[in-house]
């Protein structure tokens, strides 16, 4: 998805410094014809390239092995185990994914993180495409409107928790106030099983928008204005002009920010972890919750793991589902 | 013609009530977050709001560091941040420009390898990270919490992606000059990926200096807790210091809203650059 057409040519250049012939302008441009000593100087510069190359990408490739592919195979190793750091690991096959599919808390776990992922993906995209339209137009007044939307992408997920816990607090937090100054019931937010979940979705979604704003602002901003132009000319309402020219042509960058969002949606725990903890009565305890209650709270490595190996098949099958339907309606358009 | 203007001015004024009040859902959470800093915990939690209140100080501010080792965590956040900031670009600029400028066997290879990385979510890798870094007896020091985070495929493939549309002739106009490899990408394309190389760098500031959950995991003694993790001191069994929370917090975000008002610029061009050209 990331290579853009520009990232095929490393396939081309090779021939170019191979072929003696065509190549080394720089060997060229030293002087006349010096035949073998020209060759030698090529090779040299193979040698020293190489050399220069491997030197140039052994840090970032011995970190990479070290800290990101063997922990990957890791997982799937220890999640074949029963290890739980007392005894020592014996491999017991698939029992731990047979175990998961018989859990009911691993069942619920999966759900809240289901609940969550539909509850936050559409609504984050609706909300910064929103106001990406309501910014389309480059004033003054939209940099600054922009500025404040773009303000809480400063503050990270879990300070968001916290000061949103302060905000939803049940006795006389900021937007009970609010309430009852309005004359509406005031709600138990976090409290409470019925709206524990929307508790922890509000500084999520009120964090990431501005961030996703930015995104789509960029795609708009990028569609010609001939386009535009054209489409209004023709009689079209500038509703129309987005149903029918911005959005079709925003639709990679729509993709993009879908995806994303799922990723990050099935994979939260920050605000969570500190307004919540799971509860009350598991109605956030989302995966990665669990996951971590199951491996840093009870030490069965093992299970944990197996899950954390579930739950990357999730989400790359789902990103899998989420492109093939992205292809397929590119290429009916 | 005179509907069509009233149907123009009721367009825009619908349009700046949804951009108002839109803007006060976002700012209204920093500003009671200021407020109830600065006020004094009995005035916190009262109903109707107190927003002018004669008790406004900075008390809190200190208190903060007194009930805490809040200054030890700000230290730790900003070290490990910058330290992986700095080795990231440092390491990544290399190989992004070995990938895309250097010919040596194996490069499509070793880019693909680098690429699937992308891949790997950080919640799998979570169990097996905490187990290596606890046999290299790394758990509760700077290793644990530096040298994990510095590998980083996006960061190494934005820089590839740069480097190689740099144009040519600038380099081959340095090797006749007599440029080595390692010359021409500490003197020529270095100095050009600045911008990339300042959006990069308040990406992955930022990205360390929130990150929560593997510092949670790595650290347990006061001392090498980073300060997401350390807002939690002031959360008690008998009830929240919320005054306290709330100053904490603040603190917490002033470098980051410091970098965003300062290289706005920069922090739009890296979520641009994360969106774009897909």
């Amino acid at each position: 998805m990331p290579t853009s057409p520009r990232a095929n040519k490393p396939g081309s250049p090779p021939e170019k410094g191979a072929g003696l012939g065509s190549g080394a302008p720089a060997e060229r441009a030293r002087g006349p014809v010096r035949g073998p000593a020209s060759i030698r100087t090529v090779d040299r510069d193979r040698r020293e390239q190489a050399l220069v190359a491997y030197l140039f990408l052994l840090p970032d490739v011995v970190g990479l092995l070290f800290f990101l592919a063997l922990p990957m195979l890791l997982a799937v190793v220890i999640g074949f185990t029963n290890w739980n750091v007392v005894t020592a690991p014996q491999f017991i096959g698939l029992q731990n994914f047979i175990r998961m599919a018989t859990d009911p808390l691993f069942a619920a776990s999966l759900g809240r993180t289901l609940l969550y992922t539909v509850s936050f993906v559409p609504t984050v995209y609706l909300f910064s495409l929103g106001m990406a339209v309501l910014l389309t137009r480059r004033s003054r007044s939209n940099v600054i409107f922009r500025t404040i939307y773009f303000m809480p992408v400063a503050m990270s997920l879990l300070v968001a928790g916290v000061t949103w816990r302060f905000l939803l607090d049940p006795n006389a937090g900021l937007v009970n106030m609010l309430l009852g100054a309005l004359h509406l019931p005031k709600l138990q937010w976090a409290g409470s099983v019925q709206t524990a979940m929307l508790s922890v979705l509000i500084p999520a979604i009120w964090k990431n928008v501005g961030y996703f704003m930015i995104i789509l602002l960029a795609g708009i901003q990028d569609v010609p204005r001939e386009y535009i132009e054209a489409a209004l000319l023709d009689g079209a309402s500038p509703l129309q002009v987005y149903r029918h020219v911005i959005l079709p042509l925003l639709k990679p960058v729509s993709f993009f920010v879908v995806v994303i969002l799922t990723i990050g949606a099935l994979q939260t725990f920050d605000q969570i972890y500190v307004m919540t903890r799971g509860g009350p009565a598991y109605a956030t305890h989302t995966l990665l919750i669990y996951i971590y209650e199951k491996a840093f709270k009870e030490w069965k490595l093992g299970y944990a793991a197996a899950m954390s190996v579930a739950l990357f098949a999730l989400i790359f099958i789902l990103t899998l589902i989420q492109m093939r339907y992205f292809r397929a309606d590119e290429r009916r358009d | 013609m005179k509907i069509e203007r009233t149907k123009k001015a009721v367009g825009v004024g619908t349009w700046y009530a949804a951009a108002l009040l839109l803007a006060l859902v976002f700012a209204v959470p920093f500003l009671w977050m200021f407020l109830s800093a600065l006020k004094p915990a009995n005035e916190i939690f009262v109903n109707p709001p107190i927003l002018i209140s004669s008790h406004y100080s900075l008390a809190n501010f200190g208190r903060v560091f007194q009930q805490a080792p809040f200054g030890r965590y700000l230290f730790n956040s900003f070290v490990v941040s910058a330290v992986v900031t700095v080795a990231g670009l440092i390491f990544h600029s290399m190989s992004g420009y070995a990938l895309a400028r250097l010919e040596f066997p194996g490069r499509n290879f070793l880019f693909i390898g680098i690429l699937s990385t992308l891949m790997v979510p950080f919640y799998t890798i979570l169990i097996p990270l905490a187990v290596i870094v606890r046999h290299l007896g790394w758990m509760n020091t700077y290793w644990a919490l530096i040298i994990p985070a510095i590998p980083h495929a996006f960061g190494i493939f934005w820089l590839r992606q740069f480097f190689l549309g740099l144009p040519r002739d600038l380099e081959d106009a340095a090797r006749i000059d007599g440029a080595s490899r390692v010359g021409i990408f500490l003197f020529v394309a270095l100095p050009l990926a600045r911008p990339v190389l300042a959006a990069l760098a308040v990406f992955f500031f930022l990205a360390n200096w929130d990150a929560f959950l593997w510092p949670l995991i790595a650290t347990s003694r006061p001392e090498m807790r980073v300060v997401q993790v350390g807002i939690q001191a002031y959360t008690g069994e008998h009830g929240n210091a919320w005054e306290l929370i709330m100053a904490a917090s603040l603190i917490a975000i002033l470098p980051t809203l410091f970098l965003f008002f300062l290289l706005q610029r920069f922090i739009v061009a890296s979520a641009r650059m994360t969106g774009l050209k897909g």
